[in-house]
């Protein structure tokens, strides 16, 4: 009995792990398939796994559903935007928490920490009032400049920082370094990690946002991809799935393309969020 | 001299200036306006117009049916997601906890969807949970089973949405039990090899206690993760059918345009809830949790 056991075992272990990597990664196969079917293949039981001719032509069906370019154009300037402004932010903030002192800096420190607590499902409502005073409902800035302060990314940073040895920076001191050189020529350099992991955690969470631009935005010249997608539902018709799957594929494709090429770094940056 | 002492002394404040007007501005500034707003009736139109009405708003709030509705939503929701992830993503864990290379290319299949925008993922759910032509329902029937009307009824709405989140988030949090499980020294497995200890006692004697600070952190980003829960909600169903998956988040917004007042009421009651359950979770469970 055990020793036969010995020999299923591991085939049978094998073909587990593949059934429930299936489960994970199927859907987004069937979604390429269906992007490629026809409305009639759709429709068939069973189902058309494989569609006897691609459909290209969907892709322009859902592309020209709505101002597509448009939408593209507005994810790739936030997400971008986003990163850089966090990123010029975040460095000299994380540099003064971690290596000076100064009067009220616990304070302003948990500041940081309380911001990076409070959703913005809580404070959405405050902020489009404010922002719709300054007149700037109908530009990207308000899916930019509220997430000027990336609180966990200045957190990770300063733990970066605080373990780039003192004696680093009191050796550059004495050869008459500033400050500023300090920063970009050694500080910089030695946490990039920690930047990479903090950039590829923003490229994700504002490339895929969908909450904040629903609710900032009330014309299409300022919406992002995800919701001209999801759209897609209300303008091409609900039993439209071929149309809307293809849409889809145009949503997802960036975000796997990165993924396939930095996979073991964007798995290091979640896992290393979740740890500290 | 005197003027490079006084920029010495000034000189952190100008460094962390840019992010704590981020922060001051774009979340403590709204936090206090939020709570300002939930005392008024407020008019969009005419902002003059507005009316202080003290507590009217929260009285209105815990007198109306609705709230309640999505408040025990929201729970039920939340309690769903976090035990079926938390069992689902440790069981998985362990069983792909061993350093080989399929296991790591697994880890990485299941995390995939973790990164996926919440509207993809759930653009081709609702399409899988298509009653007619859905590949769910295919899938029953070929097992003989009877098929579902999933998202297009009020008594399986919510666990077609529960399952969605699940499946998305499953990854994520599979990667941190493991990287957990790595981090203990095989130094202590070899200590209970010795003693004879049973694969069941090993796991719930030396390994349950030693990622329960890694465990505890998930429980608590995922019950948090899971009150704000809108995405899906919004996409997959509209808060319906009847009202059935309207959760806290949803809510708010459905009022967020015609009573400015009484959505900012729910959305403080929202934030002491998020604050509750930190507090709560950290007085109650750190004193359970076995730290290093």
């Amino acid at each position: 009995m055990s020793f036969e056991w010995k020999y299923v075992r591991a085939p049978l272990s094998f073909l587990l792990k593949a059934i429930v990597l299936m489960i994970f990664i199927f859907p987004f196969l069937w979604m390429i398939s269906t992007s490629l079917q026809t409305f009639q293949e759709t429709l068939t039981f069973p189902p058309t796994w494989i569609p006897s001719i691609p459909q290209w032509v969907n892709f322009s069906t859902a592309m020209n559903a709505g101002p597509f370019l448009t939408y593209a154009r507005n994810s790739i300037i936030v997400t971008f935007s986003v990163i850089l402004i966090q990123v010029l932010v975040m460095i000299p903030a994380a540099y003064a928490f971690a290596k000076y002192r100064f009067a009220g800096k616990e304070i302003l420190f948990s500041f940081v920490l309380l911001a990076f607590m409070i959703p913005g499902q809580v404070t959405f409502i405050p902020v489009y009032l404010m922002l719709a005073d300054w007149g700037l409902i109908n530009s990207l800035l308000p899916q930019i400049l509220p997430f000027m302060a990336n609180a966990f990314g200045i957190f990770l940073l300063r733990q970066y920082f605080m373990q780039i040895p003192q004696e680093i920076i009191e050796s550059a001191r004495l050869d008459n370094a500033s400050e500023f050189k300090i920063i970009w020529k050694i500080m910089v350099p030695m946490s990039m990690p920690a930047l990479a992991t903090i950039a590829l955690f923003s490229f994700v969470s504002h490339w895929n946002d969908y909450f904040w631009p629903l609710v900032m935005t009330d014309s299409a010249a300022v919406r992002p991809l995800t919701m001209g997608i999801a759209m897609l539902r209300e303008t091409e018709g609900i039993s439209n799935w071929h149309i809307i799957m293809a849409g889809n594929v145009v949503l997802v494709i960036p975000i796997l393309i990165v993924y396939l090429f930095a996979s073991k770094q964007i798995v290091k940056a979640f896992v290393y969020s979740g740890i500290k | 001299m005197d003027k490079k002492r006084i920029w010495e002394a000034v000189r952190p404040y100008v460094m962390i200036l840019p992010a704590m007007t981020g922060i001051v501005l774009f979340v403590l500034y709204p936090v206090a306006y939020l709570i300002k707003l939930s005392f008024y009736k407020y008019n969009l139109m005419n902002k003059d117009k507005s009316k202080f009405i003290g507590t009217d708003n929260y009285t209105q709030i815990f007198s109306r049916e609705d709230f309640y509705t999505a408040l025990l939503n929201t729970v039920v929701y939340t309690i769903g997601v976090v035990v079926l992830t938390l069992v689902l993503s440790l069981i998985i864990a362990v069983w792909l906890n061993k350093r080989k290379r399929f296991n790591a290319i697994v880890q990485a299949g299941i995390f995939t969807p973790h990164i996926i925008s919440i509207v993809s993922v759930a653009l081709v759910w609702m399409w899988l949970m298509e009653p007619n032509h859905g590949l769910l329902n295919f899938l029953l029937k070929t097992f003989g089973l009877p098929g579902s009307t999933w998202l297009q009824n009020s008594s399986t709405a919510m666990i077609s949405i529960i399952i969605v989140s699940v499946w998305q988030n499953i990854g994520y949090y599979t990667l941190i039990i493991v990287a957990a499980l790595q981090s203990i020294p095989p130094s202590i497995y070899e200590a209970a090899a010795l003693d004879n200890a049973s694969k069941f006692q090993v796991f719930r004697k030396i390994t349950l206690p030693l990622i329960s600070p890694q465990l505890f952190f998930i429980l608590i980003i995922m019950t948090i993760g899971s009150f704000k829960v809108f995405d899906t909600v919004k996409i997959m169903t509209g808060g319906g059918p009847n009202g059935a998956t309207t959760t806290l988040v949803y809510y708010i917004y459905e009022f967020r345009t015609n009573s400015i007042g009484y959505a900012s009421a729910t959305g403080v009651v929202l934030m002491a809830i998020i604050a509750l359950l930190t507090v709560v979770y950290f007085r109650v469970l750190s004193k359970k949790v076995h730290y290093q």
